[in-house]
């Protein structure tokens, strides 16, 4: 085969790939900007009219931004407090004498695979007894427990493989723990903590199962939950539900756009070296 | 008193540890043991009068007679094997389409991850919207503008089943690929070379030298999406709710509707401790597997 040939096949291949890979987020996408004659026209409209009607009903009448509030305030909070409980546990896994290392470090993996059934009832349970249902606190406090054990995993793995006269010579210089965390190792980490900040707030952003069993009233719904619920009058209002798809979608495209090799290496950091 | 270096810093290390290992122990292997306290007893959410009364494996003998329970294991099964084995095919294929070096690759790479990224919610309705029986686009791209033959995809249970494969073959995909290609990267150009010199042609350096070395890697990317199809949930409950007439309905789904939907706090547990019994298995293959693969390394 010439080279040529095996070129075209390729590009072909990827071509493919990538459409299949953006071919529903970009019909959505479409629709969202559609009016609501061209949504239901047969056969489809390809170039919608770039109208906003469905962004404003969705913000209007389902309260889309409310839901993007608590998306945020929920996503940004889990993220914050699990990437400083990471830090520290990884620093003292990666750098410490500590007992029990690798069992520690399986225990966060097995946590990281239960199914959220398997916790779901005493979970609530837990929070209905603390008066956190309908709380941000509420489920920021499952949304932790579960984005630890990717926290622990990602910081530890590149915390360990900082090199060991790094702790001697500040030693020697009389720096503490804390110093040695703060002033050497964190600044020389900075790509994974924010590899590891990229993933948890995606994980915080995208999460469903626990948002939808906590927050029961609407005001406090994040935007899964608030997709997932929408209902019209009469029929499902597509337009509205495409639109609120699109702003719950934007930001993640966007984080992968430009930060797409940080995360690829901190998915297989996370899944494989560990 | 002057405690000893090794000691203090032992001590010190415990502290740091401490909040992480409050979190997972009250939220995460606390709930286990309650899980399965609650699945020995009776009780309903509302009903606090008849509640926490012992009944032994009652609960878990009604589980086994129970058809909706045992056609939901049967459909997760099914649904677990399906997507997990075209996961990992058309993971293998992008992973080496990505793994290739081209110009542009960095945005091929971020367009593959797309789907990984959306919310699994979004990504329902989507694929909900495409299959809708008026408007959906898959209708008109099969039978056109004849709407008379328009079929209600998700009305019927086997294209029910189908379409809830296909959304998720579809979403993570790309993961199962970014576990590949981590395993494509170890493999040295050095070997590809070395055959080429020796006449072998494309199809055979797959065979021979791919395959064989990324075989630790796809074992994983296995592991990982089968645990995550297991726990199969937003799909589920977006695109079909369980139906037609339980035709999707899996274990993750009916466990919520049992315990949150109906208040069968304590015999929805069953479903609970039974699902984290099957997971904790693979979980336990997973890490056997890890560490095999962290020694190999090391040699």
């Amino acid at each position: 085969m010439t080279n040529k040939i095996k070129n075209i096949l390729f590009y072909t291949l990827v071509f493919i790939v990538v459409f299949l890979s953006l071919f529903p987020f970009l019909w959505f996408l479409c629709t969202s900007l559609k009016t609501e004659l061209e949504v239901t026209s047969i056969p489809p409209v390809i170039l919608p009219s770039f109208s906003i009607n469905f962004y404003l009903s969705a913000i209007k009448k389902h309260g889309l931004l409310n839901f993007l509030k608590n998306s945020f305030i929920v996503a940004t909070t889990t993220t914050l407090i699990t990437i400083i409980i990471s830090i520290l546990t990884g620093y003292a896994l990666a750098r410490l004498k500590i007992k029990r290392k690798g069992l520690i470090l399986k225990g966060l993996l097995v946590v990281s695979m239960f199914p959220q059934i398997s916790i779901a009832g005493p979970v609530w349970k837990i929070l209905y007894s603390l008066g956190l249902l309908n709380n941000y606190i509420g489920l920021v406090i499952p949304y932790v427990t579960l984005t630890l054990p990717l926290g622990v995993w990602i910081l530890s793995s590149f915390f360990s493989e900082l090199p060991h006269e790094l702790e001697a010579s500040a030693k020697i210089d009389g720096c503490g723990y804390i110093q040695i965390l703060f002033k050497i190792i964190l600044p020389l980490s900075l790509p994974g903590v924010f590899t590891a900040t990229i993933l948890v707030f995606i994980y915080a952003w995208n999460e469903f199962f626990f948002a939808l069993l906590i927050m029961t009233q609407k005001k406090y719904q994040t935007l899964p939950v608030g997709i997932a619920l929408f209902q019209g009058e009469y029929t499902l209002p597509w337009g509205e539900i495409a639109a609120a798809s699109t702003v719950a979608t934007i930001p993640l495209v966007l984080l992968v756009l430009i930060f797409q090799q940080k995360i690829i290496s901190g998915l297989s950091a996370g899944a494989i070296k560990g | 008193m002057r405690l000893s270096l090794n000691l203090k810093e032992k001590i010190f290390a415990t502290i740091l540890i401490m909040p992480c290992l409050i979190f997972v122990i009250v939220f995460a292997f606390y709930p286990i043991f309650f899980s399965f306290w609650l699945s020995l007893h009776r009780v309903i959410i509302g009903l606090p009068s008849i509640n926490n009364v012992f009944v032994g494996i009652d609960n878990y003998l009604s589980l086994f007679q129970d058809k909706v329970a045992l056609h939901a294991m049967l459909n997760t099964l099914i649904f677990v094997s399906i997507s997990t084995f075209f996961e990992i095919l058309f993971g293998l294929v992008i992973a080496i389409v990505i793994h290739k070096k081209f110009k542009g690759r960095g945005i091929i790479r971020a367009s593959v991850l797309v789907p990984w990224a959306i919310p699994t919610v979004v990504s329902s309705q989507m694929w909900r919207f495409i299959f809708n029986d008026k408007y959906g686009v898959l209708n008109f791209i099969i039978y056109g503008t004849d709407i008379a033959k328009y079929k209600a995809w998700l009305a019927e249970p086997f294209y029910a089943f189908v379409a809830i494969i296909v959304a998720d073959v579809w979403k993570t995909s790309s993961f199962a690929a970014l576990l590949i290609l981590a395993g494509l990267q170890n493999i040295p150009e050095e070997l590809y070379d070395a055959a080429k010199i020796d006449g072998a042609n494309a199809w055979q350096r797959f065979r021979k030298i791919t395959l064989p070395l990324i075989k630790p890697s796809l074992l994983i990317a296995l592991l990982f999406r089968s645990m995550d199809a297991f726990r199969v949930f937003d799909l589920v409950f977006v695109m079909t709710q369980g139906g037609p007439a339980d035709a999707t309905n899996v274990l993750q789904f009916y466990g919520y509707k049992k315990i949150f939907g109906e208040g069968f706090m304590g015999y929805g547990s069953t479903i609970s401790v039974l699902v984290f019994i099957i997971s904790f298995v693979i979980a336990l293959i997973y890490i056997k597997t890890i560490r095999i693969k962290l020694f190999q390394n090391d040699k």
